[in-house]
């Protein structure tokens, strides 16, 4: 089927729409010119940005109070949809919202989901997504076989974001209809978790530690290091587990997934699981006591030792410099 | 106070994952054990319904070949009973399929104050099942949740966000996603072990649970092509001797990062 309306699940973040955002606008303009973003919140300063990245229009619910914006933009994108218009394919990015509004719809619509894609590709009468698995080794192709709409998620970097120098978007307002029992949870209080240097997505260096740092108060090497660099501390799920660093600090399929200039794995293994979030990455060292260990399979450089001894001395080399 | 926990029985994954060749789908048929994932949520169940006062903590599970295994564990840290589906015409199943049966079961078990689940499973990983129960359910979701208490007959819940985490108040009955860390799970002892062998799981078909049973033709999805992944070639790999520092100094410095 030809994909005549794209739409885009679009998030704002410190007054401007997130990068997630952009990649996906991107990847939507080159499947048609008719591309619209639907945001769960007020559109007014950002409709520039999102035409400029090529949403010719954006349904904006206007501040959504509290409410949650899985139920409630899920219950907006329905009513336009029961309103008579239907998109083709309706673009998510790979996150908490993401996840929450596409799951909402996808039952709401009777529709199927494709999560943890990477591309999707029209190819004649067929809609399909890729999909990294077993830690990225292998390449899936699914093809939705059911009618439109096609609701696929996107993991972040799946597509560079590039400005096409697009008008603004036409803001059309759009209200949240009455999401019942359902729509009852509302958020009461926000907390941004202050950090210093660069967001870990972002930064051009990362230096991860895993489990074999032995003890949380070895994490503060790796910060070090990071410090040092100008880049980013990151960790393995194995350690956010058992609670040494936040959440926000896993690298990985089921946190962030980072292609920075360089890696720096400390004391990590390897495990699908970790190697799905960074082997996007240009170069990676990986230092490790185990020679078998998964992570010198796709290291650059691995140094086969203690990272108690290995790490001190780099950090100290760099200070001298 | 009563709480249903969804848990996923899996291949472990300590060993390789691999497809079935017929259907490009992920090889469940080897022994299956209980979600690691899900564990933090039974733990969490039960510590709630402790500080409640009362209650009891049941399960939902969907499993090929009528599969306990996993579900017994949970049963041996505390759960009283639960509910299996276990269909051969759900095999192929998608998400959305699995979040109805699941529903289904639930209501089966007469409802909870509160389903919990993992924020997605460590096999299939699509992520989507708990918010879709709760839709088909009608119910609010706190997903994320990596803090959980109930005041006053109201959840509150610390959810994790991009940038930190949202304080978010529900009433219940209610659905919530745990992320991993959330709690920590006790080990079953050996009394729970025992004790887990005779408590009851009713195994059910779709169809008991009045759901059609979509499997590979209702999926709405088709794996259409494998392929491997363009290989990372590994590098230079050498023993530390106490000077191999040099070398990452080097290469930091070779990439002009330094």
């Amino acid at each position: 089927m030809a994909i005549n309306n794209v739409w885009v699940f679009a998030q704002v973040s410190n007054g401007a729409p997130t990068t997630g955002t952009l990649e996906l606008l991107t990847k939507a303009r080159s499947l048609t010119g008719n591309v619209t973003a639907i945001l769960g919140g007020d559109a007014a300063s950002v409709a520039g940005v999102l035409g400029e990245y090529g949403a010719t229009k954006v349904y904006a619910t206007g501040d959504l109070a509290g409410k949650l914006p899985g139920v409630a933009v899920a219950a907006a994108m329905k009513a336009v949809i029961d309103g008579g218009e239907t998109p083709d394919l309706v673009l998510f990015p790979q996150n908490y919202e993401g996840r929450d509004v596409m799951s909402r719809l996808s039952v709401k619509l009777d529709k199927t989901v494709l999560t943890n894609s990477v591309d999707v590709v029209v190819d004649g009468d067929t809609v399909a997504a890729t999909t990294p698995i077993f830690g990225g080794n292998t390449l899936v192709t699914t093809a939705f076989t059911g009618s439109a709409p096609y609701l696929v998620a996107f993991r972040p970097k799946s597509f560079a974001a590039e400005s096409a120098g697009g008008a603004a978007a036409q803001v059309v307002a759009t209200t949240v209809p009455d999401t019942g029992a359902a729509g009852a949870a509302k958020v009461t209080a926000v907390h941004v978790e202050e950090s210093t240097g660069p967001k870990l997505d972002e930064a051009d260096i990362v230096v991860a530690g895993g489990r074999g740092l032995g003890e949380s108060d070895k994490f503060a090497m790796v910060e070090e290091l990071a410090k040092l660099l100008k880049g980013a501390p990151g960790a393995s799920r194995a350690i956010v587990d058992a609670g040494w660093v936040p959440y926000s600090y896993q690298v990985g399929q089921t946190g962030k997934v980072v292609k920075p200039s360089v890696y720096i794995a400390a004391g990590i293994s390897g495990a699908t699981q970790h190697m799905v979030g960074m082997k996007g990455s240009k170069n990676i060292i990986a230092i490790n006591k185990d020679k078998e260990a998964p992570i010198f399979g796709i290291a650059d450089l691995g140094i086969v030792g203690d990272v108690h001894k290995v790490l001190p001395k780099v950090i100290e080399a760099l200070k001298g410099r | 106070m009563n709480v249903i926990v969804c848990v996923k029985q899996i291949p472990d994954p300590a060993t390789p994952g691999a497809l079935d060749s017929a259907t490009n789908t992920l090889k469940r048929d080897g022994k299956l054990i209980l979600d690691d994932s899900d564990a933090y949520g039974v733990e969490m169940a039960l510590q709630l319904v402790d500080a409640a006062g009362g209650g009891e903590v049941s399960l939902v599970s969907m499993a090929p070949n009528g599969e306990t295994a996993g579900m017994r564990t949970a049963l041996a840290m505390g759960a009283v009973k639960g509910v299996l589906v276990s269909d051969p015409a759900l095999q192929g199943s998608d998400a959305l399929t699995t979040a109805k049966v699941l529903a289904a079961a639930v209501q089966k078990l007469g409802g909870a104050d509160l389903i919990i689940a993992a924020t997605e499973s460590s096999d299939g990983y699509t992520g989507t099942v708990p918010e879709q129960m709760a839709e088909v359910l009608g119910l609010p979701s706190v997903t994320f949740a990596k803090k959980v208490k109930i005041e006053g007959g109201v959840l509150k819940a610390d959810r994790q966000t991009e940038a930190g985490y949202d304080e978010v108040e529900c009433p219940l009955p209610a659905l919530i996603s745990v992320t991993a860390g959330v709690v920590e799970p006790r080990y079953p002892s050996f009394k729970g072990i025992m004790a887990a062998k005779s408590k009851p799981v009713d195994t059910v078909t779709a169809g008991d649970l009045g759901v059609s049973p979509a499997g590979w033709a209702g999926a709405g999805q088709k794996v259409t092509q494998v392929a491997q992944a363009e290989a990372r070639q590994a590098g230079e790999v050498i023993e530390d001797d106490g000077e191999t520092f040099n070398k990452v100094v080097a290469f930091l410095e070779n990439l002009k990062v330094i």
